[in-house]
């Protein structure tokens, strides 16, 4: 029972930031926030993937030169780190965005808050 | 020996003009949207070829690189990947063409930047159709994603607010999508959808692979506006310009119910699907409640872009149910439907484009009879548009509508077939509606001054004129030659 | 002689005629010139396929293929003839009184109506000939099409919330037709319409048959008037009278009997009919209808009103022919088709006389009316005794078949319900015929008879009744066909 959770640290850490990120994007009023929550369920899908190449006794990714190449137990596993490269480019250009948006939100509004926003709107 | 290569070149030809339309856009602006046209024709073309390609061999695998799966990427052209991709490319080339004055009057002067955001985003579309790898398809989401919401932003005022939001809540959707390929890399060790494909009836009873199934159907419907997960859809849709709601509006949730279609009846399959949870038959009840939330809002709008926003709610409904019954005729009529709503909505998007550069404005309860007069081309095309959305034959409409119907009563489910009767009464009431306004004489108004005879025709110009009636005609076409399409159709289903 | 290419033409050149119409718009006389034109050579084409009607065969064409396996085609056999003949003809006469009233009457959008007309006309000649129920289905939703515009013609309130209730019953009888359909075509395969039925050997379990009839009822129901689902008829006299003349006494009603006819002889058989007792429900529901419908017309001062609830009563007359399921029944049912129609078209026709020639449209308003116009008049007389069941008029040929039939299928009641709204039938015309005739007239000093244009069909119709009551097999072998049909649909095979 203890090991269900001991055993598993990784994907708690990634269940958690999950939560985290949701609460942040649903229950927060503020855009500014809601962006962060956004970044920090980014940040939890790359850590389960970061988490998922481990291996024991194993280094990084990287060519050691005492380590044969074909030793492969001693190597991590490269791809979900190739794919999360591309996922944290992906998150970072997403944030680009989000925050061009909010300032062409202030901009036109001068507020940041949803509940005022969708007032205005209406 | 291009025919091996034409996945990878219709794709590749939204990248070479993403690149183009910038660089010849500092040196003249104006030259911007006929490189657009340009660019989404030659994909169309390059898309019929492949069609007629497929049908003539099979289908086309293209390894980048020459590295075979599962090191390296792919894009397959199959039947199923062909039909959506020549929709898509099709109707965007349609809507390019239209969006030359309307994008004159809604952002002047940002030419360059808008077409070369729209190359990209038909790009990430192509992309999300074409690849077999299912990382890739993740980054070909966020590709078109982004490029969606600028797309998106650059209209009203609230625009910026409506894209925020899809944002938020479209990312958050292609992250769950992400965990969930994340889930499947863990257990099967590769990504490639063909490969997964014969790997997961040995791990059918496995609770990682039923989770991540969910995460992606989630996922995914978030970007395919799956009720309860459509919030995004009127405010985007509604507050847009002309040009991006009439591109993004036929296309984008097309390609996100295609994604669904790959993992459910491909990388799954009918059977694994079904398997632990009645996965098909709960995304089918959603769709059902999306068609009939869809049509009843739509009811209630009087401004004319969020009725068809809500309107597409609902039809998108439609697909999905198809989807969801997972047989032949089902999935015929979801496929068939797919390319019906692509050309309605398109038709319906220009029309209400069309009277917004011309009156201002789009609000229903504004129209009366004068538009009769003054766009006599305009409301015919909204007259067949309508006609074929509520499903009267020999429209396109109706025989989407029959199929489904079909595959409804092979799996014996009395409710769908229900919910597709109701839906399209009330279709008909806010479709009918409108044509009443345009068509009559108001009898309750006592202007009896101003006579029709003053009124004069004032229709828009060719280039947005020419797109719409094309559409408008090609529903006549289609609802004649659905029987070659359908038969088309049925082969593609996967056994 | 090859004959196949004669129902299509039958169907299209009333439709070629309307490009002709629109065009003429500027000259009146030159667009009706096309309407009559049209209307004539509708008829001799029809004709040309009466001789081979009578002895039993049928002109196939199969034009494409709508869905895969179903094809778009026409089968004009004896009771297609029959239809026809009876629509196309009377629609030549009332192309003569439109004429009149119209202009008479200064309605405006005369265009539009004609137009239109001849488009209803068209599609009443495509439903005669379908051949299975996806063409028919195709031609039904062409005529709810085509006669909104001819309901809502005056575009006050009254004809627009008639138009509405207009579509909310026939779009709802369309789709549950087309669910109804979808049923059929997947528990038997086929959905053409056979003498006997398309069930052959097929059981299915009560539950589900009784639901498909439902459907069906439901479908065919409304456009033939049964309670409860008749409501759209009183409302659709807000028309002009040419309109509710032919389309509601003639073509739209009685594609719906006609369609009662469909279904009970060619789609389900009378044998499967009888088997799961689905005919008692129609006995009993057109029983009630007939004796409901009368006493209501006895409240109605309106004289269309008056007409429309006759209508409603005599098309059960003819739903309860069929539903008896005993040749002499059905015969009497398919006569009293051609019988009502030719009468109730007479009746309608004075009423419009009436309203443009005294601008009178209510009964208590109608005293001493006979005296300044003898001939309309009449002619009243003589339709409505015929209605009555009054020899030798046609009205009481097809009732003596009704009253043989049900007693040739041991039934009493029937024969009760028959008598009874005879009764009732004098009881609600003759006070219109007294007031006529024997009432002290008040304001009509300057008025005459109606304009020949009017007052000639009149005659010629009423003429007819009474020819056709006492020779059946005049000019078109009526009643040959008639028992011709209903013949064959209880041997259940050769026509």
């Amino acid at each position: 029972m203890v090991d269900f959770f001991t055993g598993h640290y990784a994907y708690w850490f990634t269940l958690i930031l999950l939560c985290v990120g949701l609460y942040g994007i649903i229950f927060k009023r503020n855009l500014v926030k809601k962006t962060i929550g956004l970044a920090i369920l980014q940040a939890s899908v790359v850590l389960f993937f970061v988490s998922i190449a481990s291996k024991w006794d194993a280094t990084v990714t990287v060519i050691d030169k005492n380590i044969p190449v074909e030793q492969v137990e001693s190597y991590l596993n490269p791809l979900p780190h190739t794919l999360m490269l591309t996922a944290i480019v992906v998150g970072v250009a997403t944030l680009g965005v989000a925050f061009t948006l909010l300032i062409a939100i202030y901009n036109r509004y001068g507020t940041l808050d949803e509940q005022e926003l969708l007032e205005e709107i209406q | 020996m291009i025919e091996s290569q034409l996945p990878a070149i219709i794709a590749l030809t939204f990248v070479l003009f993403a690149l183009l339309i910038p660089l010849f856009g500092i040196w003249n602006r104006q030259v911007a949207q006929p490189l657009a046209v340009l660019g989404s024709g030659l994909a169309a073309t390059f898309s019929l070829m492949a069609f007629i390609t497929y049908l003539n061999t099979g289908s086309i695998r293209y390894f980048f690189g020459g590295w075979q799966p599962p090191v390296g990427i792919e894009f397959v052209y199959d039947g199923l990947s062909g039909f959506i991709l020549l929709v898509i490319n099709s109707v965007a080339f349609l809507t390019l063409i239209y969006a030359r004055r309307p994008g004159h009057m809604e952002f002047k002067g940002k030419e360059p930047a808008y077409y070369a955001l729209a190359m990209l985003m038909m790009l990430g579309f192509n992309g999300m159709v074409l690849t077999g790898d299912l990382f890739n398809l993740y980054v070909f989401l966020e590709i078109s994603s982004l490029s969606s919401y600028a797309l998106i932003s650059i209209g009203n005022k609230p625009a910026p607010f409506a894209a925020f939001r899809y944002l938020i809540i479209g990312t958050a959707g292609g992250t769950l999508y992400l965990l969930g390929v994340g889930y499947l890399y863990t257990n099967t060790g590769t990504l490639n959808i063909i490969d997964m494909s014969a790997m997961l009836p040995m791990l059918v009873d496995n609770s990682s692979v039923v989770t991540a199934l969910i995460l992606m159907i989630v996922g995914i419907g978030v970007k395919a506006a799956i009720f309860p997960m459509h919030g995004w859809l009127p405010d985007s849709y509604t507050y847009a310009s002309t040009p991006s709601s009439t591109l993004i509006a036929p296309i984008g949730t097309k390609v996100a119910a295609y994604v669904l279609f790959r993992i459910m009846l491909y990388l799954f399959g009918v059977e694994l699907t079904d398997a632990v949870v009645p996965i098909s038959y709960i995304v089918g009840v959603f769709a059902c409640i999306g068609i009939i939330y869809g049509s009843v809002m739509a009811i209630a709008q009087t401004e004319m872009k969020r009725m068809l926003a809500y309107s597409s709610v609902s039809q998108i409904g439609y697909i999905i149910m198809g989807l969801s019954l997972a047989n032949p005729f089902g999935f015929a009529g979801a496929l068939l439907h797919v390319l019906n709503h692509a050309v309605m909505k398109a038709c319906l998007f220009m029309i209400t484009g069309n009277l917004r550069y011309k009156e201002g404005h789009s609000n229903i309860s504004l129209f009366n009879d004068s538009y009769r007069k003054k766009y006599p081309w305009t409301m015919a095309s909204f007259s067949v548009a309508a006609i074929s959305m509520v499903g009267l034959p020999p429209l396109a409409g109706f025989f989407s509508k029959w199929y489904l119907a079909l595959g409804t009563i092979d799996n014996s489910n009395w409710l769908f077939l229900a919910v597709i009767i109701v839906s399209s009464l009330l279709n008909a009431v806010y479709f009918f509606r409108i044509l009443e306004k345009v068509y009559m004489k108001n009898p309750d108004a006592d202007t009896q001054g101003e006579t029709a005879k003053d009124i004069e025709y004032d229709d828009v110009s060719f280039s947005m004129m020419s797109p719409m009636a094309v559409l408008a005609i090609g529903l006549f076409v289609i609802g004649f030659a659905n029987a070659a399409i359908v038969t088309i159709l049925l082969d593609i289903f996967p056994i | 002689m090859d004959l196949s290419i004669v129902p299509l033409l039958a169907i299209l050149v009333s439709l070629a005629a309307v490009p002709l119409i629109l065009l003429s718009s500027a000259k009146p006389n030159l667009r009706e010139a096309w309407t009559i034109i049209a209307g004539l050579i509708k008829f001799s084409l029809v004709l040309t396929l009466l001789p081979g009607a009578i002895e039993g065969n049928s002109v196939e064409l199969h034009l494409f293929d709508l869905a895969p396996g179903l094809p778009l085609a026409l089968n004009a056999d004896p009771f297609g003839v029959y239809f026809a003949v009876i629509a196309s003809g009377l629609w030549i006469f009332t192309s003569f009184y439109s004429i009149g009233y119209m202009r008479g009457a200064g309605e405006k959008k005369q265009t539009r109506y004609f137009a239109s007309f001849a488009v209803c006309l068209s599609a009443t000649i495509g439903i005669a000939f379908s051949a299975n129920l996806l063409t028919f289905i195709v031609f039904y939703e062409m005529l709810t099409l085509a006669t909104y515009p001819l309901v809502i013609h005056n575009e006050k309130r009254e004809a627009i919330n008639a138009g509405r209730k207009y579509l909310a019953f026939t779009l709802t009888a369309g789709l549950l037709l087309v669910a109804a359909s979808a049923i059929i075509y997947h528990y038997t395969g086929t959905i053409e319409f056979t003498p006997g039925g398309v069930f052959g050997d097929i059981e299915l379990p009560r539950n589900t048959m009784l639901v498909v009839f439902i459907l069906f009822l439901g479908a065919v129901g409304v456009k033939a008037g049964i309670m409860p689902i008749h409501g759209w008829l009183p409302a659709a006299m807000a028309a002009p009278t040419p309109v509710s003349a032919l389309l509601h006494a003639v073509a739209v009603v009685k594609s719906g009997v006609f369609a009662v006819t469909r279904m009970v002889g060619f789609i389900f058989g009378t044998d499967v009919m009888a088997t799961y007792g689905l005919n008692d429900i129609l006995i009993v529901l057109a029983g009630a209808t007939i004796i409901l419908a009368s006493l209501i017309a006895f409240a109605q001062d309106n004289l269309k009103r008056r007409l429309a609830y006759s209508t409603v009563g005599h098309l059960s007359y003819i739903v309860l022919g069929i539903a008896l399921l005993t040749p002499l029944g059905m015969t009497g049912g398919i006569m009293h088709i051609a019988a009502h129609a030719t009468m109730k078209i007479t009746l309608f026709f004075c009423a419009g006389a009436i309203y443009v020639n005294l601008h009178r449209t209510e009964i208590s308003n109608l005293n001493g009316i006979a005296k300044v116009m003898p001939w309309t008049m009449g002619a009243f007389a003589v339709g409505s005794m015929g209605l009555a069941g009054i020899p030798p008029i046609n009205g009481f040929f097809s009732k003596w078949h009704l009253i043989l039939g049900s007693l040739e299928g041991d039934m009493i009641i029937p024969v009760i319900v028959l008598i009874v709204s005879g009764l009732l039938n004098v009881g609600y015309f003759f006070p219109i015929l007294y007031r006529a005739y024997f009432n002290k007239g008040e304001g009509l000093e300057k008025y005459g008879e109606a304009s020949p244009f009017m007052v000639v069909p009149i005659m010629i119709t009423a003429t007819l009744s009474v020819l056709f009551g006492l020779f059946p097999n005049l000019f078109f072998n009526f009643f040959d066909l008639a028992v011709l049909v209903s013949e064959s649909l209880f041997n259940g095979g050769t026509p």
